[in-house]
């Protein structure tokens, strides 16, 4: 089961050109800057955008070079930037608009889950004007899903919320993906939301996909033409081994070893994902044991790139299975003399756990 | 008191009007539709055309009628060889010209409000398996709401009001094709100023009426 999409589109100033394989499951990241045409990609694969090509879902055709299913004839799910909702309609006949539109038969996702998956039942009557921003955007995700789509295409869906908004939709996008076995493309410019929620990862730039693959692997590439700043780190999967009550500290298992973080109150055995982020970790030669890092892991140097400063490197370890990416100057990886399978230390100054 | 031919007159213009209205809400919205969404290079042109009407005037208007309309126009050949006869100096006639020379005081609200949809809702209605047709009448038609109202009263209004083209075509035979204002300007004419007052009164009072119900639907209707 898979999304297999080729498509080039030449506009003025711009073209698209990707040819894509994407796994028919979990959450896929489409990331990159504004105007990498992520969200052109998206559309082109929801039929809104006329690209030649081909796109295959599940070895069913979309669209070939003879062939072009219209928009409405294809069991997708589109969640816009803005809501979108329709304004002459309440709530609840913006849910029902799609859903009866789709023969009984074919409808797995029943009114009562997606109202309660997205907390929206008290909202139901009222008329979209009457909504907030992150109201309205989980009506317009519940209407969405209410069509039993076989692929989510989500562009942006936070990125016109503001922080609070955000916090209040992302746990309900969590469940989605935890819930429903509806494979997502999640387009966003922010690496927060992706390091939070996809499995999958496709870079954009340009018009081009630059990388593509399972996130925890692809954020650890420091070969990559984009760079991404203070963004630069890595998402590790794991659960939580130990829980330190004296100290509130909780300890993460991951392939490879292990990292204490604030307990938030998760139980033993819960799958966490954590975010190392490269500025956040250092190298050093010997364990310190006169510091107040708290984790430091042995690890093995695989590999150092040039990161978007001169004076700054991006050096890429790997922990047991796993790989970490720590961000130093230049002048510091050469006092060390580090190079590749040199063994070393990573002090990790800080681990975010996020969700 | 007011005279068995000027109630004609004013039962007739309503008739007129009315027909016209709803004869202009059909043809008008699917050329609104594609004046506001087409790319073509003929979108200019055919708006011209279809505004026309605005600058012309209405005896400029009312003269080609008569001579497409009239037994030597193709328009005449072609209802005469449907049997039809000729139009000029008949109700079906003068419905034909007010259609033509109200057209734009419906076609532009429609495109207005059209536009003013943008495509978002379209484009959301598609991904939610809504067909063009079935989007046009539950998305586009509700949204575009006001725009129809505006226009069926500018359009009702024009056609009430309308002269030189009436003049032209339809003449003025009592009963037939004399509407209100012809009857007005024929009291005018015969120095009658009572009948001409209660003429004048009653469509004054008729378009307020009109006009302030259809306006206060409007706004309603923008407020839900």
């Amino acid at each position: 089961m898979s999304i297999e999409a080729r498509f080039k589109l030449d506009y003025p100033g711009f073209s698209l050109d990707v040819d894509l394989a994407i796994p028919g499951h979990g959450v896929t990241a489409i990331f990159g800057q504004s105007g990498s045409g992520k969200t052109t990609l998206l559309r082109c694969i929801a039929g809104l955008e006329r690209a030649s090509g081909s796109l295959k879902i599940e070895s069913q055709s979309w669209q070939d070079a003879n062939y072009f299913m219209p928009v409405h004839q294809r069991p997708l799910g589109y969640v816009f930037q803005e809501a979108s909702l329709f304004p002459h309609m309440s709530a609840r006949r913006n849910l029902e608009y799609g859903m009866k539109r789709v023969a009984a038969a074919d409808r797995r996702v029943a009114m009562d889950q997606a109202i309660e998956l997205l907390g929206i039942d008290h909202l139901l009557d009222r008329l979209p004007g009457h909504l907030s921003g992150g109201e309205r955007q989980r009506v317009a995700i519940a209407r969405a899903l209410l069509t039993s789509p076989r692929l989510l295409l989500m562009d942006e869906p936070l990125a016109a919320l503001d922080l609070a908004r955000k916090n209040e939709i992302l746990p309900y996008l969590e469940r989605l993906h935890d819930e429903l076995e509806i494979p997502v493309l999640y387009v966003s410019h922010a690496p927060d939301e992706v390091a939070r929620l996809a499995d999958h990862i496709v870079v954009m730039d340009a018009g081009r996909a630059v990388a593509q693959g399972p996130l925890t692997e692809t954020l650890a590439r420091i070969d990559l033409p984009i760079k991404l700043g203070e963004d630069t780190g890595v998402v590790l999967d794991g659960r939580i081994a130990e829980r330190d009550e004296n100290w509130h500290l909780a300890r993460v298992e991951f392939d490879g070893g292990s990292v204490w973080v604030r307990d938030s109150g998760h139980a033993l055995g819960h799958h966490v994902r954590v975010r190392i982020l490269a500025r956040d970790v250092s190298i050093a030669l010997e364990p310190q044991h006169d510091s107040s890092i708290l984790n430091t892991l042995p690890a093995e140097v695989i590999e150092i790139a040039d990161d978007a400063h001169p004076a700054l490197a991006l050096v890429k370890l790997r922990v047991g299975k796993s790989a970490v990416v720590a961000r130093l100057t230049h002048r510091s990886a050469r006092g060390l003399d580090l190079s590749p399978g040199a063994k070393v230390f990573a002090q990790i100054k800080a681990v975010a756990l996020i969700g | 008191m007011i005279e068995a031919a000027d109630l004609t007159a004013v039962r007739l213009t309503i008739e007129l009007a009315g027909l016209v209205t709803i004869l202009l809400l059909l043809i008008g919205t699917p050329i609104a539709w594609w004046l506001a969404r087409t790319p073509s290079r003929w979108k200019g042109p055919i708006g011209a055309v279809v505004s026309l009407p605005l600058v012309l005037p209405p005896a400029v208007l009312g003269f080609y009628l008569l001579v497409l309309m009239g037994p030597n126009g193709p328009l005449g050949a072609l209802t005469q060889s449907l049997g039809l006869g000729l139009l000029p100096f008949t109700f079906p006639g003068l419905v034909v010209a007010s259609v033509i020379y109200s057209m734009p005081f419906v076609v532009q609200p429609l495109q207005n409000a059209f536009e003013a949809i943008g495509e978002r809702p379209l484009e959301a209605a598609a991904t939610l398996r809504a067909s063009p047709l079935d989007t046009f009448f539950t998305v586009v038609i509700p949204l575009a709401k006001p725009g129809f109202l505006t226009a069926a009263i500018l359009g009702f209004a024009h056609t009430v009001g309308e002269f030189g083209v009436v003049l032209m075509i339809g003449g003025n035979i009592p009963g037939k094709t004399q509407v209100v204002s012809m009857a007005i300007y024929n009291h005018v004419e015969a120095m009658e100023y009572g009948n001409a007052h209660l003429l004048s009164g009653i469509l004054l009072v008729f378009s307020f009426v009109v006009l302030l119900s259809l306006y206060t639907l409007n706004r309603s209707g923008k407020q839900s």
